[in-house]
C-alpha cells in the first residue's frame, strides 16, 4: 500500500459513505440524501488524492478532470428524460475505459509484477475494455445513432474466436512476468472487439438487462484496479457495484423472462424477418368523451403506464383521474410490466411518487388474469410490453417476452402520441383489434380531457 | 500476506453489495442502477494516481485519458442520478395533497 495514513484514512471514510450513501438510495425518502453525500465523499476522495505523496503533473490531472467533467456535467444536466437511458450507458461507459487505461499505465510503467497483480490487471483490462466499447454500443443504439441490432456474418463463430483470442493472450500476459508490449497492445485490442461483437446483436427490448450488465462489469474492472494500484477504497467501492449490479442483472434479467445467455448470445434481432404474420384490420380512432363514458360506466379498469406517461409528466394527472372514477364506484388497478419505463422500477416509483398506494400497483405476475375481467384497459404510452405478438409471432424479436394481456380486456384503449411503432420498432398488433380504440394526443392533454368528461357526467 | 488480506476485502465487499441490492424492493432498482454507476466513477482516483506516477509521454496520455473518462463518470453520474431522484422529490410535492 502507498501513500500516507492520512489519506487511506480518507479513503476509509470515503467507502464507508459510499456503502452508506447507496443504502439510503435504497428507499425513496432517503435517496437524494445519499447521492448527495456520495457526491461530497467523491469530491473529498478527489482532493485528497491530489496530495498523494510524490504526485507529478498535478497540472495534466487538475485539466484532465476539468475536460472530463465539465462536458459529463452539462450534458447531464441538459439532457432531456428521455434520454436518460443512454446518458447512464456512456458515462458508464467512460468509467470502464477509465479503468482499462489504467491498467494501461500500469503495463506500460513495467509496475505489474506478481502472479496475483498480473490477473487483476488482465482482468481488469479485459473488462473494463468490454464495458467501454459495449456501453459506447450500448449508447449508439439508444440514441438511435445506429441500426437497433446487427448480426455480424457467423456471429457465434466471431464471438467465439474472439474470446479464445482473448483469452489466449490473456494467459499469456500472466503466465510471461515480461510480456511483449505488441500482445498487451493486441490484448487490448481484441477486449475492445469483443465488447463491440458482443453488444452489437443485442436488440432494443433487452437493452436495460445489458446496460445493468456493463455497469456490473465497470464495478469489477475498477475493483481489480483497485487491487493493481494497492488502494482499497477502490476495491469496496468496485465490487460493491460489481456484486449488486450482477444481481441486480439476474433479477431483471428474471423478470423479462430473458435468461442472461439468452439475452448475451441469442439476442433479439431488432427487427422482424420476413414471412412474419400479417397484421389484420385497421387502427380505430376514439374521442375522450367516449373514453371516458366507457370507464365512467365501467366496474373494473385497468391502467397500463408506459414510457410514454412518464415523458408527458402524466402520472398526476392520470391518479387524479383514477380517484375520480374509484369516487364513481369503479375499480381501478395499475399493471407495471417489468420493463415499463425501459429501466425497472423506473414506473412504480413514478406513481408511488404522485401519491397511487402500492396497493393499487401490481405486477404482471400478479395481474394478468384479471384482464380477462375487465371492462376497461386504459394503456397510456406503452407499446412493446402490450404487443399480442410476442405470444404468437415466432419470427418476431420480441417473440418470447412476457406481456401483459391487455388484448384480453373487454375494451381497449390506447392513449398515444400519433402512429408508429414502439421502441423495439416492431409494429404492434394490439393497436388494429376489434376491441381496441386509439385516442390521439399527448398523455397529459388526453388524460385532462378525459378527467372534464368524467367530472361533467357526476351526479 | 498484504494480497490475502486484500482477497478478503473483495469478498466482503461482494457481500455488502449483495446485501444492499437484496434488501432493496424491486420498485426501487432504477435509483440504484444510476447510483452505482456514479458510484464506480471512483475509478477516477485510480486514475489520479496513475497519472500521477507516470513518466514517459506515453504513460502520460493514457493516464490523462483515464483522469478524463474518470471524471466524465464521476461527473455524468452524479448529476443523472441526482436529476432522477430530484424529479421523483417534484412529483411527490405535486401529488403529495
Amino acid at each position: 500500500m502507498t501513500g500516507n495514513w492520512f489519506i487511506h484514512a480518507a479513503y476509509l471514510a470515503v467507502a464507508v459513505v459510499f456503502i452508506l450513501g447507496l443504502k439510503a438510495m435504497a428507499s425513496p425518502a432517503t435517496a437524494r440524501k445519499g447521492i448527495v453525500w456520495a457526491g461530497y465523499a467523491m469530491v473529498a476522495a478527489v482532493v485528497v488524492t491530489l496530495f498523494w505523496p510524490g504526485m507529478e503533473n498535478r497540472f495534466l490531472i487538475v485539466l484532465g478532470i476539468l475536460v472530463g467533467g465539465i462536458p459529463a456535467w452539462r450534458s447531464g444536466k441538459s439532457v432531456a428524460m428521455t434520454d436518460m437511458p443512454q446518458m447512464v450507458a456512456i458515462y458508464n461507459g467512460m468509467g470502464g475505459g477509465a479503468a482499462a487505461a489504467i491498467a494501461a499505465v500500469e503495463f506500460a510503467r513495467g509496475e505489474v509484477h506478481g502472479t496475483a497483480i498480473t490477473i487483476m490487471a488482465v482482468l481488469g483490462s479485459l473488462i473494463g475494455s468490454v464495458a467501454f466499447s459495449g456501453s459506447c454500443v450500448a449508447w449508439a443504439k439508444l440514441s438511435g445513432k445506429m441500426r437497433k441490432a446487427y448480426r455480424f456474418p457467423s456471429q457465434q463463430t466471431l464471438n467465439i474466436v474472439l474470446a479464445i483470442i482473448v483469452g489466449w493472450l490473456g494467459l499469456g500476459i500472466i503466465v510471461d512476468g515480461d510480456a511483449w508490449a505488441i500482445a498487451i497492445l493486441l490484448f487490448f485490442v481484441a477486449s475492445l472487439a469483443l465488447g463491440v461483437v458482443l453488444t452489437t446483436p443485442i436488440g432494443g427490448a433487452d437493452m436495460p438487462v445489458v446496460i445493468s450488465l456493463l455497469n456490473a462489469f465497470t464495478g469489477l474492472a475498477v475493483g481489480f484496479e483497485g487491487y493493481v494500484l494497492g488502494i482499497p477504497a477502490l476495491i469496496v467501492a468496485g465490487i460493491v457495484v460489481g456484486a449488486s449490479g450482477t444481481l441486480l442483472t439476474l433479477l431483471m434479467a428474471k423478470a423479462m423472462n430473458r435468461p442472461i445467455k439468452n439475452v448475451l448470445f441469442t439476442p433479439l434481432t431488432g427487427e422482424a424477418s420476413e414471412g412474419g404474420e400479417a397484421i389484420e384490420g385497421q387502427m380505430q380512432e376514439t374521442s375522450a368523451l367516449d373514453t371516458a363514458a366507457t370507464m365512467r360506466y365501467a366496474a373494473k379498469v385497468i391502467i397500463v403506464p408506459g414510457y410514454g406517461m412518464a415523458v408527458a409528466g402524466a402520472q398526476h394527472k392520470v391518479w387524479e383521474m383514477a380517484q375520480l372514477l374509484e369516487e364513481a364506484g369503479v375499480e381501478v388497478a395499475f399493471a407495471i410490466h417489468p420493463v415499463a419505463g425501459r429501466m425497472p422500477g423506473h414506473m412504480n416509483v413514478l406513481l408511488a411518487e404522485a401519491g397511487v398506494p402500492y396497493d393499487k400497483i401490481f405486477d404482471l405476475e400478479e395481474i394478468n388474469s384479471d384482464f380477462a375481467q375487465a371492462d376497461v384497459a386504459l394503456v397510456i404510452g406503452a407499446n412493446d410490453v402490450v404487443n399480442p405478438i410476442a405470444r404468437t409471432d415466432k419470427s418476431s424479436p420480441i417473440y418470447g417476452m412476457p406481456i401483459l394481456n391487455v388484448d384480453q380486456a373487454r375494451n381497449v384503449v390506447v392513449v398515444k402520441r400519433g402512429k408508429g411503432t414502439g421502441y423495439s420498432g416492431v409494429e404492434n398488433a394490439l393497436f388494429y383489434r376489434d376491441n381496441c380504440r386509439m385516442l390521439y394526443g399527448s398523455a397529459q392533454e388526453a388524460i385532462a380531457d378525459v378527467i372534464q368528461h368524467v367530472k361533467s357526467m357526476e351526479g | 500476506m498484504e494480497g490475502i488480506v486484500y482477497l478478503y476485502v473483495f469478498m466482503l465487499a461482494a457481500f455488502v453489495g449483495y446485501e444492499v441490492i437484496s434488501r432493496v424492493p424491486v420498485i426501487l432498482h432504477t435509483p440504484l442502477m444510476s447510483g452505482s454507476n456514479f458510484i464506480h466513477g471512483v475509478v477516477l482516483v485510480g486514475g489520479m494516481v496513475a497519472l500521477g506516477h507516470a513518466e514517459t509521454g506515453f504513460e502520460m496520455l493514457l493516464g490523462f485519458v483515464a483522469v478524463v473518462l474518470g471524471a466524465a463518470n464521476a461527473a455524468g453520474g452524479y448529476v443523472v442520478t441526482e436529476r432522477m431522484l430530484g424529479m421523483f422529490k417534484s412529483g411527490n410535492r405535486k401529488g403529495g395533497a
